[in-house]
């Protein structure tokens, strides 16, 4: 670099520096307004033009809870053991549902805001995040049913339960964010990544306790087995929110603790939390490492 | 005078692949063909711009033009040498980016004055002012789908000419909207200009920079090749051929900028 010529530098001026825009998680959250209009935004338009507008936020998780609940339930009769099937099912998939749309969509939004990210010096970490918070609000009206069924059902919160829920939506939140940082910007050079999410995802739901109970993984693959199931970091987020709302439903919660709940839920729940911090931060270094080129490659 | 823009031997390359699977790309090892070549857009560039210049950007298609810009408004990083600007760069460089048809133009354009960066006091103050440079009246809170092609553009146009800067991009042709459109458009770059914002436009058409600018670089396949006299640049494109001249009315070369 060579030095600008002696002039005496006005105190007054802005400096001279390389125009990139800062980036990083930091920067995206010192951009809060930008943030909270791209999220507000998506979330507006996302029922636009449609009459039941609002609604439909209600409507398709219900119509996906009423499918597998007919299935799982009536068809199959795999609930019929189980206390309180229904609860069981619908809290898992609150919780699966904001990982896949975390995972899926947020591996999506570089490629679809391409039209912003080639024309604009801006955080690229904003569009990942935003698509992290439009998930989230989404669970909002999902959770609220959910809240209502659980009175309905007789649930009686407890703290410790209320505590496990919201650790499972951390873990859920910063494993989300971490794999939709890291697949986002790969998807970018190579758009196989982003099939090979979206073939992930729909493994998800199969690999977490919410269509069946922890406890038949144990009987089907013995103590082994479960084992290697548990490591599975978003099938311990749904044991967690399980704890939280259907164990709370049962009529004897501490023997459906006692039965259905692994081993050190808490000590896993909370080591599986600080990886995941690690992982943010290793996704955020990949990202930091490839998004300079991102612009030309989109 | 303090430099407002300093670029240091800038390159920039870009790699051209030819094959996109794998199984592609292996047929072409195989056969000992190139499956990538690399080119530089930008090619070891260097030139200072001081504050208050205004600068005319010219060049064939395809010489480097947007690659520069894109670097100097910090989209692109360069591969070699340094580019370095003080103070904020806005612009018409992404007018209308980032539009969601299903909004109506009201929030298209909250969210469009926050993409380009300004804050929500910056957009609080200036509101009426882009609304009434828009013209777009009862349909500003209507969805941008129905808008005509002119008034997404003259919204993109108001919310991107009103971002406060200390240099001033312009990438885009000023060839949107119509006649008095186009001329409140100058009207109000003559208005930055005067301001002694900084100014770096880029354009095929002579007589718009002639007008505006008071130093002209040439880019020619990445290399700059003319930095000077805004008439000898003209000319040194052989821009001014076919040229009537100055007495040329006042937005034409406006028009001609496509």
């Amino acid at each position: 670099m060579t030095a600008s010529p002696s002039r005496s530098e006005r105190p007054d001026l802005p400096p001279l520096a390389p125009p990139a825009a800062g980036s990083g998680l930091l920067e995206v959250f010192r951009q809060r307004y930008l943030l909270g209009m791209l999220v507000r935004n998506t979330i507006q338009s996302r029922y636009q033009g449609t009459v039941l507008g609002w609604a439909w936020s209600y409507l398709q998780p219900l119509v996906r809870f009423l499918m597998f609940y007919f299935v799982f339930q009536v068809m199959i009769g795999r609930g019929s053991g189980m206390e309180n099937f229904a609860i069981h099912l619908f809290a898992g998939m609150v919780l699966v549902h904001f990982f896949t749309e975390t995972f899926a969509g947020g591996t999506q939004s570089l490629v679809s805001n391409r039209s912003l990210i080639t024309k604009l010096a801006m955080p690229k970490e904003l569009f990942p995040v935003a698509r992290m918070l439009v998930s989230l609000w989404h669970t909002g009206p999902m959770l609220l049913i959910l809240v209502i069924a659980c009175f309905l059902t007789g649930w009686r919160p407890d703290l410790l339960g209320l505590a496990a829920g919201l650790l499972g939506f951390t873990l859920i939140l910063l494993l989300g964010l971490a794999l939709a940082l890291f697949f986002s910007v790969s998807n970018v050079f190579f758009r196989d990544f982003g099939k090979v999410v979206q073939t992930l995802s729909q493994f998800v739901t199969f690999s977490v306790p919410m269509l069946y109970p922890f406890t038949l993984v144990q009987d089907r693959f013995g103590e082994t087995g479960a084992k290697i199931y548990l490591y599975n970091p978003v099938a311990e987020a749904v044991l967690l929110i399980q704890r939280c709302f259907w164990v709370g439903t049962t009529d004897d919660p501490t023997a459906t603790a006692a039965l259905h709940m692994p081993d050190h839920l808490w000590t896993r729940g909370i080591v599986m939390v600080m990886v995941s911090v690690v992982l943010l931060a290793l996704a955020q270094r990949w990202f930091t490492k490839f998004e300079k080129r991102v612009p030309e490659r989109l | 005078m303090a430099n407002y823009i300093e670029v240091h031997h800038a390159t920039k390359s870009f790699t051209m692949q030819y094959h996109r699977s794998l199984k592609q790309i292996a047929l072409a090892r195989l056969r000992g063909q190139k499956t990538h070549d690399t080119f530089n857009a930008v090619d070891d560039v260097s030139f200072t711009v001081e504050e208050g210049e205004s600068i005319g950007l010219m060049g064939l298609n395809g010489s480097g033009k947007s690659t520069l810009l894109k670097m100097i408004s910090g989209v692109m990083r360069p591969d070699a040498g340094t580019v370095l600007t003080r103070g904020r760069i806005a612009g018409l460089i992404a007018t209308g980016a980032g539009f969601d048809m299903q909004l109506t133009g009201r929030e298209n354009l909250l969210l469009n004055a926050a993409i380009l960066g300004m804050s929500r006091a910056e957009t609080a103050r200036k509101f009426d002012e882009i609304v009434e440079f828009a013209e777009l009246g009862d349909f500003l809170d209507t969805a941008v789908a129905y808008y005509s092609s002119g008034m997404k553009a003259r919204l993109g146009f108001a919310v991107a000419i009103h971002v406060d800067s200390d240099i001033f991009i312009a990438d885009e042709a000023l060839a949107v909207g119509d006649r008095p459109f186009k001329r409140k458009c100058k009207t109000k770059m003559d208005e930055i200009r005067q301001a002694g914002t900084t100014i770096f436009y880029v354009s095929h058409a002579p007589g718009s920079v002639r007008k505006l600018c008071s130093r002209v670089l040439v880019l020619e396949k990445g290399r700059l090749t003319f930095d000077g006299d805004v008439d000898e640049g003209i000319k040194f494109l052989h821009y001014d051929d076919d040229e009537d001249g100055d007495g040329k009315g006042d937005d034409d070369g406006l028009g001609a900028d496509i």
